[in-house]
């Protein structure tokens, strides 16, 4: 079933991009601008490594690119994978349309 | 037609919906206030909710869970930060290991509810603030009771044209 394979694949992916401070904090950077990752490792305390770490696992999730100019890798947000907020506020709503029209059941009911 | 307007900020992570109900404030806020009328609309008929507390007083904690199709049980607690019977109610909501303890791991939803009476109808407001995007991702995937499949369908859409980008 595609929720099943979705849950092992992809989403687990997205999830655990978005499980770190660190990664979320890179996120909304890069979004509003590009960076290098030298870049962003000058903003955390920890080492050049450890934020290329996270670059990796935000880029295998395709929430950013990265793409090598000259001696730096500049990463940037990849739109189409932040379009998700949007397309999740769009079923968050039918959750709550779905949860009105129940009340209006209920409510009709008496 | 009972929803009368969303409004969603992909930016703020948040969304608000207003909905009018043939019936007065009193009687709304029961839906809210007794755990049995509650558990018949939070969750869906595939993904039934089950209240074992509901303390609505300002402080006051609820516990939550809700079974999916396949039995699974995904937990839930909520904490009341304002309470205004039958006017307005505010409530934190998030994710609970299975003693009903949150977990703290996706964040908090914050939730403002409010009831206007429009003559012997009621207007009901909802405003919900996310902290993270896989926090709404759970929330929807326990909310939804139609078009799961194909909303599934539409993820599986994007991620596949973001493996082919």
């Amino acid at each position: 079933m595609v929720v099943d394979q979705l849950r092992e694949t992809e989403l687990d992916r997205l999830f655990q991009a978005f499980a770190d401070s660190t990664r979320r904090d890179i996120v909304r950077r890069v979004t509003v601008t590009e960076y290098s990752v030298s870049g962003l490792a000058a903003l955390y305390a920890m080492s050049f490594a450890a934020v290329q770490k996270h670059v990796a696992v935000l880029e295998r999730a395709s929430l950013v690119t990265k793409e090598k100019r000259g001696r730096e890798q500049i990463v940037r947000g990849n739109h189409e994978g932040l379009q998700k907020a949007r397309w999740l506020l769009d079923e968050y709503e039918q959750v709550w349309r779905q949860r009105a029209a129940r009340i209006a059941d209920i409510l009709a009911e008496e | 037609m009972s929803v009368i307007s969303s409004t969603k900020n992909p930016e703020a992570l948040s969304f608000t919906l207003v909905a009018e109900f043939e019936a007065g404030v009193e009687r709304v806020w029961e839906l809210w206030a007794d755990p049995r009328q509650l558990e018949r609309w939070w969750g869906p008929p595939t993904w039934p909710a089950t209240f074992e507390k509901l303390d609505l007083v300002p402080g006051g904690k609820a516990n939550y869970y809700m079974t999916g199709p396949d039995g699974t049980k995904a937990h839930g607690w909520w904490e009341f930060t304002h309470v205004e019977s039958p006017a307005r109610l505010a409530f934190d909501d998030g994710f609970a290991d299975e003693d009903g303890n949150p977990t703290g791991d996706m964040g908090i939803t914050r939730a403002t509810v409010t009831l206007e009476p429009l003559g012997d109808r009621t207007r009901m407001t909802v405003q919900s603030t996310f902290e993270s995007e896989e926090q709404m991702e759970q929330m929807v995937q326990m909310g939804m009771q139609e078009g799961m499949t194909e909303a599934m369908g539409q993820i599986d859409a994007i991620l596949a044209e973001h493996a082919n980008a």
